[in-house]
């Protein structure tokens, strides 16, 4: 209770000293929960809104509000929108953009994230002269607008005979996803002991020794990590699927957002918000799933910069 | 760690497997980010069209992009969304962050809720956004049915207002990452740094203008290079909210980079916009990567 005291901030000039109960219903708390409480509203007010929508029938939608609860609840909407909903001429639902999603990102996130962490370890313990020019050019380059970069992709992805295919994809999401978690890994592996290091270097480890026997085993978190950046960021991609895909491989996010957006026929809004809920889904799960893990990711990819 | 090597004499086969397991590092620091800009600006300077061909005509794209009305409409756009935004998600992510740093109760379930947002992708938040602002049945219908008959609120469907529209969305997708960002840097100031302020009898609100914000200048920086290297990028977001209508109200640069490469089949003028979008990043970035990366030698 005196650590509390001493570590509260009184809301105005100098209060009388010595611990001093703390009432529940103090105007501090009531102002600082009230505030926090409406704030939360706001953001979970939309996701309320996807939910309850999803739930209702047309003409309920249209006799309705957006934020009253569904009278009737009917899944129909969301049979709908996974099955039969229309891209143009293609009646297949949303199901088809999830495995497409689902092909996508597992091997871009595998593959990316082997290669991101090889970096990192060559980064931080086998430092060759000229690395840190390339890693500088590397972070520089996370920054460059994709568009300056998305056109001389296409040639290359050409030229290799991947373009629209699902590899060359993988290829994008691994360039793309570099910077951030070689960045990640680099910091890491530089924090693990030195000694660790050069005991193992001592007993004649090598680079890939070292690599796979000390490094990988001690780093698990930091995959965790990386795992949750890399998913929903791959899962939440948008202008490379369209970009590098064809109609027959559109990730998820594409395809929704030709249901939703599409111009012929008549809107249904509860099978566009079923839909829209099933494609954030995936990423809503590894978010609320991971917690701390997803913060931390942040917290590191970014501050750490 | 690795400042051994560098004692040592180099030669091009010392440490050859490090140097072998960042080929593809190498390769897309030189070949994609170095070469793939270096190529879109040396083909923004040719009158490519559907396929990219070096015949060159000085400024001619640069002048027609700046005398056509959707891109100076995009730039326009950009500014105010860029402006807004900026302020907006650092004023609102820092307050936020200072609130929960007050050692409240429930404090990860606040967090929780006010990040959840930014782990959707742009195009589930425009798609919610344009379903509650849509005017027949989102907010402007709740309120006209709670008795307000003549309420307007229909930021999609007005052509001066729907970058605002925009932003809104933006802002409940984004403000949670500033949040983050704040949280992480308020735990990083020294506690003692508050008892003496407290001792001093400092209120709390010129604890954090005098002396927390500027100790927190690092966090700050970082988190403005992030936030506006983001918005330079805006794309997805506009796409599904409003496709760039009504008319050309909300285009942003991206999107007309991209409709021209991909649909309009101008490569020149997509060439020549998206250089425009890297000078304003570079403008940005430059200085702080030199701050952060170039002046000084981080760890080794």
């Amino acid at each position: 209770m005196a650590d509390a005291v001493l570590t509260s901030h009184p809301a105005a000039g100098v209060e009388p000293f010595g611990p001093r109960p703390r009432r529940v219903f103090s105007r501090r708390n009531i102002f600082l929960y009230g505030t926090l409480i409406m704030v939360s509203l706001y953001y979970l007010l939309p996701l309320y809104v996807m939910i309850v929508t999803s739930l209702k029938g047309m003409p309920e939608i249209r006799f309705g509000n957006v934020f009253a609860p569904p009278l009737e609840i009917t899944f129909e909407p969301w049979v709908k929108a996974w099955s039969t909903a229309c891209t143009g001429l293609n009646c297949e639902g949303l199901s088809r953009g999830f495995w497409n999603s689902v092909r996508i990102t597992i091997p871009s996130v595998i593959v990316s994230i082997a290669i991101a962490s090889i970096n990192g370890y060559a980064l931080a313990n086998w430092r060759f002269k000229g690395a840190n020019i390339f890693f500088t050019i590397l972070i520089v380059g996370a920054f460059i607008p994709y568009q300056v970069m998305i056109y001389p992709i296409v040639i290359i992805l050409r030229e290799m005979g991947i373009y629209g295919t699902l590899t060359g994809l993988v290829l994008v999401h691994t360039i793309f996803g570099m910077p951030i978690n070689t960045l990640l890994f680099r910091n890491y592996f530089a924090s693990v002991p030195e000694e660790l290091f050069k005991a193992a270097r001592v007993d004649g480890a090598g680079f890939w020794g070292i690599y796979f026997r000390i490094m990988l085993p001690m780093s698990l978190p930091i995959f965790v990590v990386a795992m949750i950046i890399q998913v929903t960021g791959i899962w939440n991609d948008f202008l490379f699927g369209v970009v590098y895909t064809k109609p027959e491989t559109y990730p998820m996010t594409v395809q929704l957002n030709n249901i939703v957006n599409s111009v012929q026929g008549v809107k249904e809004y509860n099978v566009n918000m079923a839909a829209t809920l099933l494609t954030g889904l995936v990423p809503l799960i590894v978010y609320f799933i991971s917690g701390k893990l997803f913060v931390r990711g942040i917290a590191a990819g970014a501050v750490k910069g | 760690m690795a400042t051994e090597t560098s004692k040592r004499p180099n030669t091009l086969f010392r440490n050859l497997n490090a140097k072998i397991a960042s080929l593809p590092m190498i390769f897309t620091a030189l070949v994609v980010f170095v070469g793939g800009t270096v190529w879109t600006v040396v083909y923004s300077f040719t009158n490519s069209r559907l396929l990219p061909r070096l015949q060159f005509v000085g400024l001619d794209q640069y002048e027609r992009l700046w005398s056509t009305p959707r891109w100076l409409a995009s730039i326009e756009n950009l500014m105010i969304y860029g402006v807004l935004s900026l302020i907006f998600s650092l004023t609102i992510g820092f307050v936020l962050a200072a609130l929960l740093d007050q050692k409240i109760r429930f404090e990860s379930v606040f967090r929780t809720i006010i990040l959840y947002p930014f782990a959707l992708s742009f195009i589930v938040t425009g798609l919610v956004w344009q379903w509650l602002l849509n005017p027949d049945f989102g907010v402007q219908h709740f309120v006209r049915g709670l008795g307000w008959e003549t309420f307007t609120f229909n930021p999609l469907y007005d052509q001066s207002i729907v970058i605002y529209g925009i932003l809104i969305a933006a802002l409940w997708q984004g403000t949670g990452l500033v949040m983050c960002l704040m949280l992480a840097g308020l735990r990083g100031i020294d506690e003692d740094i508050w008892k003496a302020a407290r001792v001093d009898g400092i209120p709390m609100w010129k604890t954090y203008i005098f002396i927390v914000i500027p100790m927190m200048r690092p966090v700050f920086v970082t988190t403005l290079v992030i936030i506006a290297s983001g918005i330079v990028r805006v794309y997805d977001l506009v796409v599904a909210q409003t496709s760039g209508g009504p008319g050309h109200a909300s285009e942003v640069p991206a999107k007309y980079v991209y409709d021209y490469m991909f649909s309009a089949q101008n490569l020149g003028q997509g060439f020549a916009a998206s250089t425009m979008m890297l000078l304003t990043v570079l403008i940005v970035v430059v200085p702080w990567a030199y701050l952060e990366f170039g002046g000084r030698n981080k760890r080794g």
